[in-house]
């Protein structure tokens, strides 16, 4: 069977999916179960201190016991910040160590600053996180995040939020064939094509969530990305024909035309 | 300042607790987080939820409440 293998647990979905921008909890449990994902992305804030405690979870919508549950960082803009808001997500998830490590560069484009994102990935290596990195698609600072122990490399398609799809394919495709641990494209997916298209590259999966929650429909867009995904990725095991950019050839047989001499 | 005041630092903002003895649990209690999924920092070190009633509460102290919420 066709899985995903992440830090040495397996996974039949290759979606990775975003809890972000929904209307309601009920719409965000409703998109991630037509989604098929088995990772679900969660941030780390404050408490409001003060508001009323009994107010709905997140995590009553989205069960740990159902799903794997990836703690981000987003929002953090140094290594420091970021490692310490890892550490009290292991402490709310009882241990869990598979985190997704972000750290922002620039607030207009949420570009990654790469140097704190390679500080702090060795130092939750060294502390026993299993590290799923956001990064830019750069083939060597992809080498250096893998070098250093992250369970998988998770490039940009294009901007966060941005639904640009994928700008640079031939970046992916350098980091997908020297990385020895999954790629992930995290980021910049728009519509269902564009998931397909990372698949058939050869990417181990995708990771979204405006492209679901932003849609007009968000469950049904989940059901399509999931299909998306499991397309994408089932073209890219078949094989694709090769291109012929400068001769056709007909797909049916060239004799036995009426009217043709023998 | 009147006696029995307690002075914490709440997820950034200044709050005052009545009495000068008061432990993290009972902290956690009154803010009506026990049994609720958060995570705690106090004065920069993570406190395991096993260790909320031995850490008993100063002056000053500074403390980090979290909870998961929605994000990708």
């Amino acid at each position: 069977m066709d899985q995903l293998r992440i830090a040495g647990r397996a996974y039949g979905s290759r979606l990775l999916v975003g809890t972000g921008k929904y209307r309601d909890f009920d719409e965000t449990r409703m998109a991630i179960e037509a989604s098929g994902a088995e990772i679900v992305t969660v941030a780390i804030r404050r408490t409001n201190i003060g508001q009323d405690p009994g107010q709905p979870n997140l995590l009553d919508a989205i069960p740990p016991s159902r799903y794997t549950i990836l703690p981000n960082t987003a929002g953090c803009y140094s290594a420091e910040e970021a490692v310490r808001t890892l550490r009290l997500a292991r402490e709310l998830l009882d241990g869990h160590a598979l985190v997704k490590l972000e750290v922002l560069g620039d607030s207009t484009t949420l570009f990654p600053n790469m140097p704190e994102t390679l500080k702090a990935a060795e130092v939750l290596v060294k502390d026993g996180f299993q590290v799923m990195v956001y990064c830019t698609d750069d083939p060597v600072q992809a080498r250096m995040l893998e070098a250093l122990g992250c369970a998988a490399i998770m490039p940009l398609a294009s901007l966060i939020g941005s639904g640009m799809g994928i700008l640079n394919p031939w970046n992916l495709r350098l980091i997908i064939d020297n990385a020895k641990v999954p790629v992930i494209v995290d980021a910049g997916v728009g519509t269902a094509s564009d998931a397909a298209i990372a698949m058939e590259l050869g990417c181990d999966g995708v990771l979204m969530n405006s492209a679901i929650a932003h849609a007009r429909n968000p469950v049904l867009m989940a059901s399509a990305m999931r299909k998306a995904v499991e397309a994408g990725r089932t073209a890219f095991l078949a094989g694709r024909m090769p291109k012929k950019h400068y001769s056709a050839d007909p797909s049916s047989p060239t004799s036995g035309l009426i009217g043709s001499r023998a | 300042m009147t006696a029995a005041m307690l002075e914490l630092t709440l997820n950034g903002t200044s709050r005052r607790f009545s009495g000068t003895s008061l432990t993290l649990a009972a902290l956690i209690e009154q803010l009506g987080y026990t049994g609720k999924r958060i995570a705690v920092e106090h004065n920069g070190e993570i406190v395991p939820r096993s260790q909320y009633g031995n850490i008993l509460l100063a002056n000053g102290d500074q403390l980090e409440i979290v909870v998961a919420v929605g994000g990708g």
